[in-house]
């Protein structure tokens, strides 16, 4: 599989690239600083041990501008791009962005707007051969919640334009894969303290691709998850009230 | 907000909190001390009082550069032994040195300048530590080799963190014939025929140790199982690669009779009839490096108050009676252990505070009690009269007027430091306790 990683050098989007490329599929890497997604390319085609290069080109979610040309760097150097992953994304806790209105709107900008924007890009291309587009929302966007409003609301919106791209364009070869990870071990969530179930990245990237493999539509990760949304979903509002989950 | 509380392997938390990033570079800038995975069982990579964050590099693990000719790795310090073996060794390359654990990062194996099971042949990782980038306190980012900084080098190999942040390291691997073990076991009556096989065996295997139990007394004191091995040849290893181990989790933290006496003594005495002699045959690497890894949080055996490992090295010219004199020493202060490792070791390496030195290393882990403090004073006041010296890693009661007594290169190691960190910025909660620095 020929696949293009925007977000691969940190965190979940690096232990998928390593993933990817240990299995022999061709990866190629979007992110915003050049020099290390150099430093990524070579730490992938070294583990991965294989003869072919990964590529790699800038591409920032902060700048719609750059999507175009990253599509184009990674259509280039894969011939078919069989799938794309997005797991590059902005976070900042409530209570920052309750400080900041600049800050919010970076961020809901970023994880809502800029984020359907490029998925529009890769949807018109994997729409020509069939593929997959992978793209992370989060567990926070399962229901509005005191520690994550604004973040969450970007990711529920976010959750429900990869629901209906799949109800669209499913029938026509287009694969959507929503992921939502729940606490994960992260430079994102450091300093923040974890709860019980939180998961490492590398377990998460495995469930990742197993998801892609299967075409699954939505998947919650580390699995126990679901569970806890499912509980979450079926509060009465008194509760959420009361609580700070 | 956040963590409130570290700890070191022995389960004693301090007030700290870690930062983790993919960017050590920014991450290491205002920080004073960073840590691995924190598998150093004392307080070695736990903050000073003041300072309650610390640095951890487990995300900035990438690989730099490989020379598939050469065997030369550079990686960033967070990379891990667990990745190491799982990316290398099915090609035929693995570290020279490993510890009894894969959950440590090659930045913590260099800080810590940790020994194997071959350190009688191939010395301490260090040996085989080409290059170091370390951010000094100034802020400065320095390449430190045996060519470049050559004191920054020797003094950061075993210098435990304090003389800079490790960013990357460059390391020679070794070759390996095949990604498995041709070992054996050998049940050995007491002390003495242990050391005398431990002394055999360091002649034609490169890799021994084993485990004593020191809880027998009188004629079978010091009986034991020992262990040696080598790479498998192409012969004899099977076609496949090992398969990972099944791991399993210790899920709550066990009540502190469960490391205690009674179970101790049921236990070794099981262990020591279970393991006959066998004959030399095939065995899992990891079975062979790592027996403990497969029980997950295994630390969580020894109860709420936590515990600690004392390891020190007894120097040859101490003789055996010093060892047998140390065990008996151990049954008087009832410091009854579980798990006893004794390994020969050879020559004192580079680093300024690497532990090891040509002579036995003895490890014991000690749940801790009310008179744990009391028993290290004892232990270290004999290692000092015999000449050896403790392993930093390991360590969370020692004195600091202990580890000088017990350390002649100290005042060139502080020296240096000094040189590099003037107002010593770069701390642990080991260096305030042992080198005076300030909480």
């Amino acid at each position: 599989m020929n696949v293009v990683v925007l977000g691969a050098t940190r965190g979940i989007g690096r232990a998928l690239a390593r993933r990817f490329a240990e299995r022999g599929d061709r990866v190629f890497l979007l992110g915003r600083d050049l020099a290390d997604l150099d430093r990524s390319a070579r730490d992938i085609e070294i583990r991965a041990n294989r003869a072919t290069q990964v590529g790699f080109a800038h591409c920032d979610l902060g700048d719609p501008d750059s999507f175009t040309s990253a599509m184009d760097a990674a259509a280039a150097a894969l011939s078919t791009v069989e799938a794309v992953v997005v797991t590059a994304g902005d976070f900042a806790t409530q209570p920052a962005l309750e400080q900041s209105l600049e800050r919010t709107r970076y961020l809901l900008t970023v994880n809502f707007t800029n984020t359907v924007l490029f998925c529009e890009q890769a949807r018109t291309r994997l729409l020509a051969h069939g593929g997959t587009l992978c793209v992370f929302s989060s567990v926070a966007g399962d229901r509005g919640r005191k520690p994550v409003i604004l973040y969450g609301a970007a990711k529920a919106g976010l959750a429900h334009y990869l629901e209906g791209l799949d109800h669209k364009y499913s029938a026509r070869g287009l694969r959507v894969v929503c992921v939502k990870p729940g606490f994960v071990k992260t430079s994102m969530t450091t300093g923040l303290k974890p709860p019980p179930f939180a998961g490492e990245a590398d377990g998460v990237a495995a469930d990742v691709i197993r998801a892609i493999d299967r075409g699954q539509p939505v998947v919650y990760t580390p699995r126990i998850w679901q569970a806890v949304m499912m509980v979450i979903r079926t509060l009465p509002r008194f509760v959420m009230r009361r609580i700070e989950f | 907000m956040g963590n409130s509380s570290l700890s070191g392997w022995g389960r004693r938390p301090v007030p700290g909190q870690e930062l983790r990033s993919e960017d050590l570079d920014r991450l290491t800038r205002d920080a004073v001390l960073t840590r691995g995975l924190g598998r150093s069982y004392g307080d070695s990579s736990l903050p000073p009082g003041s300072h309650p964050i610390v640095v951890a590099t487990p995300l900035a693990d990438r690989i730099l550069s490989f020379d598939e000719r050469t065997g030369v790795l550079r990686a960033e310090a967070g990379y891990s032994l667990e990745s190491l073996y799982h990316d290398f060794l099915p090609r035929g390359w693995f570290t020279p040195v490993t510890p009894g654990t894969q959950f440590v990062t090659l930045g913590g194996m260099v800080a810590a300048d940790i020994h194997g099971k071959n350190h009688h042949v191939d010395g301490t990782i260090g040996r085989h530590v080409r290059s170091i980038r370390v951010r000094v306190a100034s802020g400065e980012i320095i390449e430190c080799s045996r060519t470049e900084e050559f004191d920054l080098f020797r003094a950061t190999i075993g210098g435990m963190g304090l003389t800079g942040h490790i960013l990357e390291i460059e390391l020679q691997l070794t070759r390996v014939p095949s990604p498995w073990i041709w070992g054996e076991m050998l049940r050995v009556a007491n002390i003495d025929e242990y050391l005398d096989a431990l002394k055999a065996s360091a002649a034609e295997w490169p890799f021994t140790m084993g485990w004593i139990d020191c809880l027998s007394r009188g004629p079978s004191m010091g009986r034991g199982v020992l262990q040696r091995g080598r790479w498998a040849t192409n012969g004899e290893a099977p076609e496949k690669l090992p398969r990972p181990l099944m791991r399993v989790p210790v899920p709550i933290v066990c009540p502190s009779w469960v490391m205690g006496y009674t179970v101790g003594k049921t236990f070794n005495e099981g262990y020591y009839r279970w393991n006959r002699t066998t004959p030399a045959r095939v065995v899992h690497p990891q079975k062979f490096f790592y027996p403990l890894d497969t029980l997950l949080h295994w630390n969580r055996l020894y109860g709420k108050r936590g515990f600690t490992q004392y390891q020190c090295v007894l120097p040859d010219a101490a003789g055996r009676p010093a060892v047998r004199q140390l065990l008996e020493l151990l049954t008087q202060q009832g410091a009854a252990s579980f798990l006893c490792v004794i390994k020969d070791c050879g020559e004192q390496g580079e680093g300024l505070l690497s532990f090891p030195l040509k002579g036995t290393s003895i490890a014991l882990d000690l749940p801790v009690r009310d008179g744990t403090q009391a028993i290290v004073d004892k232990l270290n006041e004999f290692v000092i009269a015999a000449g050896g010296r403790i392993y930093l890693a390991k360590d969370a009661f020692t004195r600091a007027e202990h580890f000088r007594a017990m350390e002649p290169r100290l005042p060139e190691w502080l020296a240096i430091r000094r040189q590099w960190d003037p107002t010593g910025r770069l701390r642990s909660a080991q260096s305030v306790r042992l080198f005076g620095d300030p909480a």
